[in-house]
């Protein structure tokens, strides 16, 4: 759990990224500054290339910029070797994607264990969070079945259980239901945001889909690395 | 225990492919364990050869003959504990195809020289009083259904003519590496029989087998002997029974060089077939390792995982090679009895074989290994997307 007494959980500093095709360098992120407020629900939207996923990549550590500065929690993550990049990931993200990508030869339970095993907690104490977890997620009857035996939808949920399941501060998602039909993806985020409003977790969405991006607190439009707009969801907006 | 498990289950995900580089390293490592213990069994002679006996033969060559008025000789030399004569007969039994070794020998000389071959006393008491007797190992005389008092009949190629015998005794090996695919009978005979047909061949022995009273004395006794005998129609060359048993394996060394390097070669391609298919696995993993690396599991966490299941996949195929290489090393044994005595696995060729699956999991395991450790998440996911 971040332990931090700032207003803003993810603060961004003119960060800039470029990557290397070739021997051309190709930037992707320039001069990118913003915060995510703690509890917020944050959707990254923009056309396919802009940077959103590279953004999100960086604020959960799993990426290095070339320039600038992330604090998330009052951790200036930027300055993180890997070993304890690894650390602080353990502790403080979780993360969701597209693909869901659980362990194929584990079954839900021990996926959502997996997290649990850098905790040091005991063999009883895991299985009490990963009941926990499953419950939450509304597949307590499934904890045996392997990927291979549930849904898109089942699957996405277990693999929101494996992100919840260390109690982190902040989640990552990168098109959560860019591999779900319709029902199934308004679950999830439905889900998402139960997370953000009953358990104040603080999620960071990267979507291309508009709907889903409505379910955020805010949308913010990536465009050639560049920052170009913040909005609240239309049906936010008229409420404020 | 959760990092075993999912070694074990990762290690049959893909069933065909599990079971196929399983099987090939247990293929690898039965040839590999039968090549390894043809070529122990052919210094088994060497091995199971007395520090306390000594060979006497011609300086020239081992086709001359020495007269056996040297007997008489040797046995006065100081060290010299006891002599004994033999000569290689070569004769074939029925057909080529049944060879065997067998010699004629001075039989009571002969037993106290070479205790290894037990024989009850009655049977040797019929051996030595009949001079067309002969005693022939229990595996020779089970292959050929042998009993005791039937007539064995061997055409002579050195020794031209029909030789009859008598089965008169059947002995045991007092050690594993006992040679009980040999038969003896009396050189007796044999002179008696060349005295009449062939004279100038009568009266000669192709070595003498000396032993000493203290294997410490082998050398000088050696040197005396030959000392005895030189300036003579037949100079001697004497030297220690190993020496003798290494001569003839020195003949053959370059077949038991290549079998070596055959063998070690048998290993080498299944390690670069296993990490060929380590490789691949762990390719289509890559997504995994990202994912559980950006959950915050270390290179070391993933390293154990790929090393594990490379080292489990390989032991399991090491583990089937070696229980499949004594039924078949029995089956080689009984097929092939005239050519391999004995045909059985050592312990040390039990030990390489564990030691070359072991080798066979780490090796392939290297690159996979390696590649999962340093994966950058971000490269791995997008790799998984």
């Amino acid at each position: 759990m971040i332990g931090s007494s700032v207003n803003n959980l993810v603060e961004v500093r003119n960060v800039s990224k470029s990557y290397h095709r070739g021997s051309q360098l190709v930037p992707v992120l320039e001069q990118i500054s913003f915060d995510i407020a703690q509890g917020e629900f944050l959707a990254l939207m923009g056309p396919s290339g802009s940077g959103k996923s590279t953004l999100l990549n960086l604020v959960a550590g799993i990426d290095y910029v070339d320039s600038g500065k992330i604090t998330v929690g009052g951790v200036e993550i930027t300055t993180l070797g890997e070993s304890e990049l690894a650390d602080w990931r353990a502790a403080n993200v979780g993360f969701i994607f597209q693909f869901y990508n659980l362990i194929p030869v584990l079954t839900a339970f021990e996926n959502v264990e997996l997290p649990l095993l850098l905790t040091g907690l005991s063999g009883r104490e895991r299985q009490e969070h990963v009941k926990t977890a499953l419950s939450l997620v509304n597949l307590s009857d499934r904890m045996d079945h392997y990927p291979g035996q549930l849904s898109g939808g089942q699957q996405q949920r277990v693999a929101i259980a494996r992100a919840v399941v260390v109690d982190p501060a902040i989640l990552v998602a990168d098109e959560p239901t860019g591999d779900l039909d319709r029902v199934s993806a308004e679950e999830i985020l439905s889900l998402m945001q139960r997370l953000v409003a009953d358990f104040g977790k603080t999620i960071i969405m990267v979507t291309h889909d508009p709907r889903a991006a409505e379910r955020a607190n805010l949308i913010r439009q990536l465009e050639k690395g560049l920052l170009v707009t913040d909005s609240k969801p239309p049906l936010q907006a008229s409420c404020s | 225990m959760f990092f075993l498990k999912l070694i074990i289950r990762n290690s049959f995900r893909h069933k065909l492919r599990a079971l196929l580089t399983v099987t090939g390293v247990a293929i690898a490592i039965l040839a590999f364990g039968l090549l390894h213990t043809l070529v122990n069994l052919w210094y088994l002679g060497v091995e199971a050869s007395s520090a306390t006996r000594l060979v006497t033969r011609s300086s020239i060559s081992l086709v001359f003959s020495l007269p056996i008025s040297y007997q008489e000789r040797i046995r006065h030399i100081d060290g010299v504990s006891g002599v004994g004569s033999m000569n290689w007969f070569g004769g074939v039994y029925i057909s080529e195809k049944n060879f065997f070794p067998n010699f004629a020998v001075e039989p009571r000389s002969f037993l106290q020289l070479y205790p290894e071959f037990l024989i009850n006393d009655a049977e040797k008491q019929a051996f030595l009083l009949d001079r067309q007797g002969a005693a022939a190992g229990k595996k020779l005389a089970a292959k050929h259904g042998w009993k005791i008092g039937d007539r064995i009949t061997l055409k002579g190629t050195i020794f031209p003519g029909e030789w009859n015998f008598v089965l008169r005794a059947i002995y045991t090996g007092a050690e594993q590496s006992t040679d009980e695919t040999q038969l003896f009978f009396h050189w007796a005979y044999l002179n008696e029989t060349l005295r009449k047909t062939i004279p100038r061949r009568a009266d000669q022995v192709g070595l003498y087998v000396v032993s000493v009273t203290r294997p410490d004395m082998a050398s000088e006794v050696a040197q005396a002997i030959d000392a005895t005998f030189r300036n003579s129609l037949a100079e001697t060359l004497t030297e220690t029974e190993k020496a003798f048993q290494l001569s003839f394996v020195a003949m053959t060394e370059a077949i038991m060089i290549a079998i070596q390097i055959v063998s070690y070669l048998v290993i080498v391609i299944i390690m670069v077939v296993a990490a060929n298919t380590m490789a691949m696995t762990a390719r289509e993993r890559i997504g995994e390792y990202a994912t559980m690396k950006s959950m915050g599991f270390k290179g070391g966490h993933i390293a154990a995982t790929v090393f594990g299941e490379s080292l489990f996949i390989a032991m399991i195929g090491g583990v089937t090679g070696v229980i499949l290489t004594f039924p078949a090393a029995h089956s080689i044994q009984a097929e092939l009895s005239q050519f391999f005595p004995v045909f059985r696995v050592s312990q040390t060729t039990i030990a390489l074989q564990l030691s070359a699956s072991a080798l066979v999991g780490m090796v392939a395991g290297i690159f996979p290994t390696w590649r999962g450790a340093t994966i950058r998440i971000a490269e791995g996911m997008r790799r998984a997307g």
